[in-house]
């Protein structure tokens, strides 16, 4: 069979740590890195005898993951613990949720080549990171247990992606729509943000599902990307090479750029949940839900459409915009001081994003007051500068910080608008040029490109390049 | 409900314990005596009646989101069995 008469069938668990200021269970600072085991306490290492305390906030960002998808949430939910031996996990035991999540039956709205679907989430629940495993050369395996107890969400979707590419845009508008609700930070190259690919394929049309693999905690949507083509393609090998899937934990390996199977044993599932006995179930109020509700920010999908319709951006723009709340906000309050959002949009993406690296991107630290851009378009608008004169006052600004107004005053860069002014220097301009002026009035009409830069040149680019062309339209006419 | 001893040997695995041909025989009775126990629920009429999801009627205990100094990790290193490099030390784990 053609690897293209093959379906592939993904569902996806994500793991988002949670941007609390403590560890799920204790007061340990939850911050990356730091010198190893210097975040820990007894509770999160797991010491006999401890007690865990549940944060408040873990329970609040997890509620407001949920409602921003779109999830129902369980009024009634508990915690349970999964059990198994791994010493990253020192307590021999994860506390989880099991059958009574925080979240449940969300959805979360994607485009793939214009072509609109949803996403259906299963469920949103919250546990506890684990430490981590360094394996250096040495006698036995170390452990840095900083990371143990970071508050995560897990996030399960159903097996609704039939693509890698639709795999891509999920992961990207959930990221957006955690950073936007203000949960996660949902660094990728931190581990803040990361997934397990469940994967099978079954030839088209077919009911049933295939054997699937798990590749788990996979931190980079490109690599993601590349593991879904490989994972897929072995799989296809396999059944045309009349061979049996079998259900196992992969790992990608970037370097090789294949899937590698892990060492598993065929029990390490039997997780033998139970109810968590040393932490009080979780209820949530109508109030708290809708409490939560009105403090969300208005998601990028809305904002999009909002844009599209009122502002009058382009797609390609307003998905630049949106791609970050800040951003996003930024430009709302531009916009409302500017008399044109198109203008504003453009001067976010050409000008401001070149300054910005990454990381200030996504976060929308932009160093500007939103109303400063706004006057400056507006300065634009207005025919008070050009706008070659604007990106001066641009750059100015985004050093200094001044009002933009005032930097004109100061340079003296307002446009030369006055009519008698430039028709005078237009008309030296024609006599002192007489070769383009011969050759725009023997046709070529782009000759006057020429006399406009000696124009620009003479006022310092202040002239207003609008005026300036129909001036020396209508001087050369009376010349023909 | 019958428990049989190759099920027990499964919990053991699960659970890492090393138990003797005797400690499987003598758990594979005890466990049946409390299965068999909790098997009389079975029997009751408790559709009225709602899981018992915590035996202490308490619900929302949360902690303030508010940082506490970490242990010193001298001390806190102090109790394991193994260290090295400021870190806890285990027997090689591969993948």
């Amino acid at each position: 069979m053609s690897y293209n008469d093959y379906e592939i069938v993904m569902g996806l668990e994500v793991h988002s740590e949670l941007k609390t200021k403590t560890k799920i269970f204790c007061g340990c600072p939850n911050e990356f890195g730091g010198e190893t085991n210097t975040h820990c306490c007894p509770i999160c290492t797991g010491m006999p005898g401890t007690l865990p305390v549940l944060n408040g906030t873990v329970v609040e960002y997890a509620l407001r993951a949920g409602l921003a998808t779109g999830c129902k949430i369980n009024m009634f939910s508990k915690q349970d613990r999964k059990n198994y031996f791994y010493p990253d996990l020192p307590k021999a035991y994860q506390i989880s949720q099991f059958d009574l999540p925080l979240c449940y039956a969300g959805e979360v709205a994607i485009e793939v080549d214009g072509k609109p679907s949803l996403i259906g989430l299963t469920r949103i629940h919250i546990e506890e990171d684990a430490g981590k495993l360094l394996h250096e050369a040495g006698e036995g395996s170390l452990i840095d247990y900083n990371r143990c107890g970071v508050p995560l969400i897990e996030i399960v979707s159903e097996p609704d992606f039939r693509s890698a590419g639709e795999v891509r845009a999920y992961l990207e508008k959930l990221r957006s729509i955690l950073l936007y609700a203000e949960v996660s930070d949902c660094k990728m190259n931190e581990g803040s943000f990361r997934c397990d690919v469940n994967l099978s394929i079954r030839p088209k049309g077919q009911k049933e599902l295939g054997t699937r693999t798990e590749m788990k905690n996979m931190n980079s949507i490109n690599f993601i990307v590349k593991a879904i083509d490989y994972e897929a393609k072995r799989q296809a090998q396999i059944i045309d090479g009349g061979g049996v899937i079998i259900q196992e934990t992969r790992r990608w390996d970037e370097g090789k750029g294949i899937t590698v199977a892990m060492r598993s044993k065929s029990d390490a599932h039997d997780y033998r949940y139970f109810p968590e006995p040393d932490l009080m179930p979780i209820i949530t109020t109508e109030e708290t839900m809708e409490k939560i509700k009105a403090s969300l920010p208005v998601m990028p999908d809305i904002r999009k459409a909002l844009y599209l319709k009122e502002y009058g951006i382009t797609e390609y723009d307003a998905d630049l915009i949106v791609a970050s709340r800040h951003v996003a906000d930024f430009f709302e309050v531009a916009s409302k001081t500017a008399k044109n959002s198109k203008t504003v949009a453009n001067w976010i993406i050409t000008e401001i994003f070149s300054r910005l690296n990454e990381d200030e991107k996504e976060e929308g630290k932009i160093p500007l007051k939103p109303e400063s851009l706004g006057e400056l378009v507006n300065l634009i608008e207005d025919g008070v500068i050009n706008s070659s004169t604007a990106k001066e006052v641009f750059a100015d600004m985004w050093d200094t910080r001044k009002a933009p107004a005032l930097i004109v005053e100061e340079k003296g860069l307002k446009q030369i608008s006055n009519d008698d002014e430039l028709k005078s220097m237009a008309q030296e301009v024609i006599n002192e040029n007489t070769k383009p002026v011969a050759d725009f009035l023997s046709g070529i009409e782009a000759a006057i490109q020429s006399l406009m830069g000696q124009m620009m040149k003479r006022t310092k680019g202040k002239a207003n390049p609008g005026m300036v062309i129909s001036l020396l339209k209508e001087i050369l006419g009376g010349m023909k | 409900m019958k428990i049989t001893k190759e099920q027990v040997e499964h919990v053991a695995k699960l659970a890492r314990l090393n138990l003797t041909e005797e400690e499987k025989i003598s758990f594979t009775k005890d466990m049946e005596a409390i299965i068999s126990f909790a098997d009389q629920i079975n029997d009751l009429d408790i559709d009225d009646v709602k899981p018992t999801d915590h035996v202490i009627p308490i619900n929302n205990v949360f902690r303030p989101d508010v940082v506490v100094p970490p242990m010193d990790r001298e001390l806190l290193l102090s109790n394991a069995p193994s260290q090295e490099n400021g870190c806890f030390s285990v027997p090689k784990i591969v993948e």
